[in-house]
């Protein structure tokens, strides 16, 4: 049975061409870049190449560009590390609701010594209103974290309307945008976007797992979260991860190129999704804003089963997807992005994402048209909620 | 794979799904906010259950869990069946992931809210189907593993905490099961929880 992966934000394979990139320094271009012999010269000028694709691909400065080993690390590293560099001039943070975790823990454990924070509603969509940020601000509020785009329902936030609310109200606050799973999908430019800093990772647009970035604003002050030697600047002590970087590199300058292309393909299979799920199978709500969506994104409420029963139908079928279901997470906990948009819980425990990748075809929306009215009926047959619910509608 | 081939089987293939019209006793436990749900159906003739059917909303483990357990009773005595335990369920379907023991495996609760609602019938003190809460599963007993990280857990119940992710653990008054401290709502059940 051929595989249908719809799972993008989980994880992405590789673009053609990046490993080929990498190879060389898994192989005999092992040095250090920190190496001042021939060797590690090669591999520092492949970690250069790397930081000017990187920086390009979203307008910033090869400078401001410093590498990190995950999304999550370089999160971290911003809500930390600026908030920390900041005390001296307050110490309130604005972060929203539908924040990944790597944002919404490391601002709980900033609230644990001392910092304040406060959680910005978002509405139906999943939109998060620039005029409620900047209503949330105070006089002592020292940075705003906003994600560009939500994994989980597909809403790209407006970034640059909101960093425009915030440095008009409160011009010494720091704002940075978690751009995990919109970088390299949608075009960025943090010049546009009027950001001080950025997160992105590699592996969202085809580059290799472990790589990923966090562009800083020149001259914005950042108290280091891994303190070691002099890489990165000081700002991030360990040796470079070569291979990652290069890879990353090649996956940004591919993903510059080929945008238009893919987002032109995507939209149209990802519109085939939100269109034609909920009219083959009565009760499946689409779910984030349609207005403002990534392009890869199909997700949806299920109403009447749970949605790791749904995965693991889809699966037998062959297709991979996902759901942040409360069955589905290890926590066990309902989806705090569905229930901050006002999903009830027993709906929320239907949560399905269908996440395109770059080499996903009109077949493989076909097979998912095939597979999931099926999958759905049988589940239903045996959810007590659906019973009920017909015995409630023949009446 | 996070299940084991038997707990697949059952979830593909569950047997003695459906509803009974006529059924003898009726339960049900857990709630769509939990994320499981399950009902039970039994028919009892000469104090053997002739028929169980069972219906569940809920994951992977949920599904399996109500499938053994119909299988586990059918063709049982009622007091045989009475002694089927959640414990015996999951050694049954070869394991289960230590998170889902506490939360998806009811089915043996729901089986005996069934029975119950069969005796209470008999005996003339219920004529309908009856609701058996879930805290009789885990009443009075502190977690054996965190419900975030699966990691061990220390102290007495409702003192507990977690020593791999230094979690306090609250015991939810509705529902029995432990949620993170810092929560308002319980995690499992949507409860108040109340300190």
């Amino acid at each position: 049975m051929k595989r249908v992966y719809l799972d993008h934000i989980a994880a992405a394979p590789l673009a053609p061409g990046v490993f080929e990139k990498m190879r060389p320094f898994l192989e005999a271009g092992f040095g250090n870049p920190q190496s001042l012999h021939s060797d590690g010269q090669a591999a520092a000028e492949a970690v250069e190449e790397g930081r000017e694709r990187v920086a390009a691909l979203i307008g910033a400065a090869p400078e401001e560009i410093l590498f990190t080993a995950s999304g999550t690390e370089a999160n971290n590293l911003a809500v930390k590390g600026l908030a920390q560099g900041r005390r001296a001039k307050g110490n309130h943070l604005v972060v929203s609701a539908i924040e990944h975790a790597s944002i919404l823990n490391p601002v709980k454990t900033l609230e644990k010594s001392g910092f304040q924070a406060t959680i910005v509603p978002v509405d139906r969509q999943g939109r998060i209103d620039p005029a409620a940020v900047a209503g949330a601000l105070r006089k002592d509020t020292i940075l705003v974290s906003v994600m560009t785009a939500n994994s989980e329902v597909g809403t790209i936030e407006p970034i640059a309307e909101i960093v425009r609310a915030v440095k008009a109200e409160a011009p010494g606050a720091l704002v940075h945008t978690d751009a995990v799973a919109a970088a390299g999908n949608i075009p960025l430019d943090v010049e546009a976007l009027g950001v001080d800093a950025l997160s992105l990772s590699g592996n969202a647009f085809y580059g290799p797992r472990g790589s990923a970035a966090l562009f800083l604003r020149k001259g914005t002050k950042l108290v280091p979260q891994t303190e070691g030697g002099v890489q990165e600047g000081g700002r991030r002590g360990g040796s470079e991860d070569v291979p990652a970087i290069a890879g990353m590199g090649e996956a940004a300058l591919l993903a510059a190129a080929a945008m238009p292309e893919r987002t032109a393909r995507m939209t149209v299979l990802r519109d085939r999704l939100l269109d034609g799920l909920p009219r083959r199978v009565e009760r499946v709500y689409p779910t984030g804003s349609r207005e403002h969506r990534l392009p890869y994104h199909a997700s949806f409420c299920v109403e009447f089963v749970e949605g790791e029963s749904l995965l693991l139908g889809l699966d037998f079928k062959g297709i991979a997807a996902s759901s942040f279901s409360a069955c589905t997470s290890k926590s066990l906990k309902a989806s705090h992005v569905l229930l901050a948009m006002g999903w009830d819980h027993a709906l929320a425990q239907g949560s399905l994402i269908f996440s395109l990748i770059e080499t996903t075809a009109e077949a493989d929306i076909d097979a998912v048209m095939d597979a999931f009215p099926p999958v759905v009926q049988r589940l239903r047959e045996m959810s007590p909620l659906y019973t009920e619910f017909l015995k409630e509608t023949r009446r | 794979m996070i299940y084991s081939d038997k707990v697949m089987d059952h979830f593909q293939n569950p047997r003695n799904v459906g509803t009974l019209p006529d059924a003898d006793g009726v339960g049900q436990v857990g709630n769509p906010v939990c994320g499981d749900m399950m009902t039970f159906y039994v028919k009892v003739k000469d104090n053997r259950l002739t028929d169980v059917k069972f219906q569940t909303f809920g994951c992977g483990a949920a599904i399996a869990v109500s499938s053994m357990v119909s299988e586990m009773a059918l063709g049982k005595t009622v007091q045989e069946a009475m002694d089927i335990t959640n414990e015996k369920v999951a050694e049954e379907l070869g394991g289960l992931p230590k998170n889902k023991m506490h939360c998806s495996n009811l089915g043996a609760d729901a089986l005996h809210a069934a029975l119950e609602n069969y005796q209470a019938r008999k005996a003339g003190t219920a004529s309908g189907p009856a609701a058996a809460g879930r805290e009789r599963a885990a009443e009075g007993a502190a977690p054996d593993h965190c419900p975030y990280c699966d990691g061990p857990v220390q102290g007495p119940p409702n003192m507990c905490s977690c020593k791999t992710c230094d979690l306090d653990l609250v015991e939810c008054g509705h529902c029995h099961l432990y949620t993170n401290g810092a929560e308002t709502r319980c995690t499992h059940c949507g409860a108040q929880l109340e300190r």
